[in-house]
């Protein structure tokens, strides 16, 4: 009996100790996140207080007003909707095709592609990036929202091209069959049959495609140098500048707004992880 | 393929026609991945060999200036710089520190996940937020976090009274790497943790339950039964992590911007500088090569040695 309630004591304690490791992770992954939205719904009075507050006293909306408020992140943040908007859409375009082929044949461009995509991931930006901007120099696309969305497209094509192909690989080929037997060629099959049934997995690539366009900093850093055709990412950086406490408010408005269209495509895609959206990508 | 299956049997009276038919489809197949290529080649492969070539001339910033081939020369510099070599240092200890700390604090979080815990769910949702965030953005949040005079940390342990005067994290010499190496396993945890959850759901519970039957610890189970399991999804990880942090750039840049006096200038950061603050393009391109042979020469060890003991 003494043995039994021993080792269920251990067993307590154990469990407790999972417990409170499980909740400083809890405090760790969230309190930024936290702190980001507190200082979003603080007053510029209760930001200079010496004991900062957790929940701010008087929440407010003033730092999203003032957010709104300002030129130069307002501006920013059109820009950045026409570059994300079009690079999503450019890099669809171009993906779709291609994604079609990869998944109806089995082929050596399917190694290809893969190969790239992990390949690409060892080499360091500063690689491409130096000949990226000399060649773009050179077509007059520096500091021009249209060599951005170019680069944006390309960058996040490969990505794409790999999740639309999981998703058209559970298409099933008799409908391709019948609209051949019929008489469509290539690009009809894959306009009036393909496209429409690949609906769900073309939105989910759009978002994609946006979202990494919208959160893209480096390229932007280095091909917009001229401050009135900088996306938001550059502009919020540059916003820090000399922190000033009380513009610490609005930034922080200005930055969960930036983290909106992410956070979306985020809670989209966890829902879909049953859906067999990301499990066809993954088990492609 | 798919067009031959469907189109009619051939007739006997014509048996050469369904070839050309059948070998048509697969031109236009191609001509389908042509709109996807071209982007790819231009803008990706194309300036990926033009930058290693650049790292052998003395490229510079300007339009119009003369550049020749100078073969090793840059590489010569590279030995001789100090700034590099001292980036180089603070890049090897950020990546390998993040790296193991990522992978560390990953396997923590994902042996709780893997048990039958409440507010697991909360956990999860958690876990993935970091993934979810711009990294701009969570460069931004964690510098309000590490605010001199409106942080929330300086108040927390000032409160804990672990701190008697506020600290301004990431200017001060000594605490500006340890706040960013902070911030990189924030940022990295979740696909770390994602990656081990995995993992640990394939491992057969049998061999745990006869371990525990032979009197084995949690420990010893943990170290002795589920970490060899793991190994093809540790070494996996840590390669793609050890790499993504060597070349790891927007994250510090926001944070930092390098200083305080290059204590954080990861060499990327380093590099960045070169060429488009002095415009030394050939010379940035060459740290660039000197950086991948680096991380393939550090990955070939580490695959290498983890080959061999588990041959051993």
């Amino acid at each position: 009996m003494a043995a039994v309630s021993a080792a269920r004591a251990r067993r307590a304690a154990a469990r407790t100790g999972q417990y409170a490791a499980l909740v400083c992770y809890l405090v760790f992954l969230a309190f930024p996140l936290v702190w980001l939205a507190s200082t979003a719904l603080k007053t510029p009075q209760e930001m200079a207080l010496l004991d900062p507050t957790w929940i701010p006293l008087e929440p407010t909306l003033a730092n999203f007003a003032a957010a709104f408020g300002e030129q130069d992140l307002v501006g920013a943040a059109r820009r950045s909707l026409g570059v994300a908007l079009c690079s999503a859409v450019l890099t669809v375009l171009l993906a779709l095709p291609a994604a079609y082929v990869l998944a109806r044949y089995k082929s050596a461009v399917n190694r290809v592609v893969m190969g790239w995509v992990l390949v690409s991931q060892v080499f360091p930006f500063i690689l491409v990036i130096i000949a990226l901007f000399m060649i773009l120099r050179r077509f007059g696309l520096v500091d021009s929202l249209a060599g951005l969305v170019l680069v944006h497209a390309t960058w996040c094509l490969p990505f794409v091209l790999w999740m639309l192909r999981g998703y058209l690989r559970g298409i099933p080929r008799v409908l391709e069959e019948a609209a051949a037997v019929d008489g469509a060629g290539r690009w009809r099959t894959l306009v009036s049959v393909v496209a429409p049934l690949a609906a769900p997995g073309v939105a989910a690539a759009l978002m994609f495609g946006f979202v990494s366009s919208w959160n893209e900093f480096l390229f932007a850093l280095i091909l917009l140098k001229d401050p009135g055709v900088q996306t938001l990412p550059l502009v919020l950086v540059a916003f820090t500048g000399p922190e000033g406490v009380a513009r610490l408010g609005p930034l922080a408005a200005a930055s969960l707004m930036a983290a909106v269209p992410s956070l979306v495509f985020f809670a989209f895609i966890q829902r879909r992880f049953r859906g067999g959206l990301v499990d066809g990508a993954v088990k492609g | 393929m798919t067009l031959t299956s469907a189109s009619p049997p051939p007739t006997e009276a014509a048996p050469p026609r369904p070839r050309p038919r059948a070998r048509r489809p697969d031109r236009s197949a191609y001509a389908l991945l042509l709109p996807a290529l071209m982007p790819v080649v231009l803008f990706s492969i194309a300036p990926l060999v033009y930058g290693m070539f650049l790292a052998f001339t003395d490229a510079r910033a300007g339009r119009d200036v003369d550049t020749s081939l100078v073969f090793l020369e840059n590489f010569g510099h590279l030995l001789d710089d100090v700034q590099f070599w001292s980036s180089f240092r603070i890049g090897l200890v950020w990546a390998v520190t993040v790296t193991l700390l990522q992978y560390a604090a990953g396997m923590g979080l994902a042996l709780l996940l893997n048990q039958n815990l409440r507010l697991r769910w909360l956990a999860r949702t958690l876990a993935l937020f970091p993934w979810a965030m711009p990294p701009v953005i969570i460069g931004l949040m964690w510098r309000l976090v590490y605010h001199p005079d409106a942080g929330v940390l300086n108040a927390a342990l000032t409160d804990l009274g672990l701190i008697s005067q506020n600290i301004d994290w990431l200017n001060d010499f000594g605490w500006a790497l340890p706040a960013v190496v902070v911030v990189g396993v924030w940022t990295g945890m979740p696909q770390t943790t994602i990656v081990l959850l995995a993992g640990l759901q394939n491992v057969s519970r049998d061999l745990g339950e006869a371990a525990r039957v032979d009197g084995a610890g949690p420990w010893r189970r943990f170290t002795g039964v589920t970490l060899p399991q793991l190994r093809s999804v540790t070494v996996a990880i840590m390669s793609l992590n050890f790499v993504w942090n060597m070349n790891e750039f927007a994250l510090v840049y926001v944070l930092t911007q390098g200083g305080p006096g290059g204590m954080t200038r990861l060499p990327m950061l380093y590099a960045y500088e070169e060429a488009f603050r002095y415009g030394f393009f050939g010379y940035a391109s060459a740290m660039g090569v000197a950086i991948v042979i680096v991380v393939l020469a550090v990955l070939g060890f580490y695959l290498r040695r983890q080959l061999k003991e588990a041959e051993a």
